[in-house]
């Protein structure tokens, strides 16, 4: 069974964060005073091969601990759904 | 001495720190990132670069090269490692040293002389300069942002193991003037054994008159100090 795992990395929040300060203040200029405030992460998208879902989830749980955020600094949060559902595969152009 | 010089894919001041090593009349080899045997090397370098494109983070590939096995072996038993730049990155990265290393506040990618105040001379790298010495020595990244938590920062300045501090010319806290926004000013750390040595600034772009400054040979120095000092003891009935 194939999964698809959205992975997002983001920066812990006591981390300062430039780049979100940075869009923060690009979204003010531009007019949307509205915003408090922006963090920016990583969205990481895995079509992974698995029996089971909480198998798969326990391996991009362990793909998450040993490479993909470093626990110093990064939080991550998964989630996960059957590939048949949605692929990350492009969609074909509408005809 | 003999100074082990890794190599990655994307490494590129190696050369400069083989030339360094070279002004002071000592050898060096290439360490290639997939081989495992140190080559009896007295200190391994982990120069400057973009180890693997950098992709994902910083160091986060370099650090499960197999020769960052031999690496870590190395360093647990008293071996000196010295990460420079990248290869701070990757000592974060591999858990040899504590904290990350984070995108610079400016955003921007900084190439330009910094002035690093000399905060221990009790390392095996620093031992050659003065206490309190201003050093001019080039940065040249892009995230060398120093960020750990308060506990981890409260214990490297407790235990002394703070080896640099991002300074003004004169030597004065360098403020807003920072090149990168490093918690603390800090600029290179010393591991807990203090056998391993993470910095950002590349003091072997400040090896000869014609760069500018050689100011960084007084860390080259320090190495072949200790390890000379080191061999003696070795020998000693």
């Amino acid at each position: 069974m194939r999964y698809v795992a959205d992975v997002v990395v983001s920066l812990k929040p006591v981390v300062n964060d430039p780049q979100g300060l940075t869009v923060r203040s690009g979204l003010h200029q531009l007019g949307f005073a509205e915003v408090a405030e922006v963090r920016v992460g990583k969205h990481i998208t895995l079509e992974v091969d698995a029996d089971s879902e909480a198998s798969a989830r326990r391996r991009v749980a362990e793909m998450c601990e040993r490479l993909l955020r470093n626990p110093v600094i990064e939080d991550y949060s998964v989630e996960l759904r059957p590939a048949a559902e949605a692929s990350i595969a492009p969609a074909p152009p509408p005809p | 001495m003999r100074f082990g010089i890794a190599v990655f894919p994307g490494t590129w001041s190696d050369r400069d720190c083989a030339r360094a090593v070279e002004v002071l009349g000592h050898q060096s080899v290439p360490l290639w990132h997939r081989d495992r045997d140190l080559g009896g090397v007295d200190c391994v370098i982990l120069p400057g670069g973009f180890s693997y494109g950098d992709h994902l983070r910083t160091g986060a590939v370099a650090r499960f090269a197999p020769l960052m096995e031999s690496v870590q072996e190395f360093a647990a038993s008293g071996g000196l490692v010295w990460g420079i730049c990248n290869g701070f990155q990757i000592l974060c990265e591999a858990h040899l040293l504590p904290g990350a290393l984070t995108r610079n506040v400016s955003l921007e990618f900084r190439c330009e002389t910094a002035w690093l105040r000399v905060e221990t001379v009790d390392t095996p790298f620093t031992r050659a300069c003065h206490p309190g010495a201003v050093l001019a020595i080039p940065i040249s990244h892009g995230e060398g942002r120093y960020v750990a938590d308060a506990a981890t920062l409260d214990r490297l300045e407790a235990e002394r193991r703070v080896a640099f501090r991002y300074v003004a010319r004169d030597g004065s806290p360098v403020g807003e003037a920072s090149p990168n926004g490093s918690l603390r000013d800090i600029a290179g750390i010393v591991s807990e054994a203090r056998n391993v040595l993470g910095m950002m600034p590349h003091p072997e772009r400040a090896a000869e008159p014609i760069l500018g400054s050689e100011d960084g040979l007084q860390l080259f120095r320090s190495v072949v100090e200790t390890v000379a000092e080191r061999s003696v003891f070795a020998v000693a009935p």
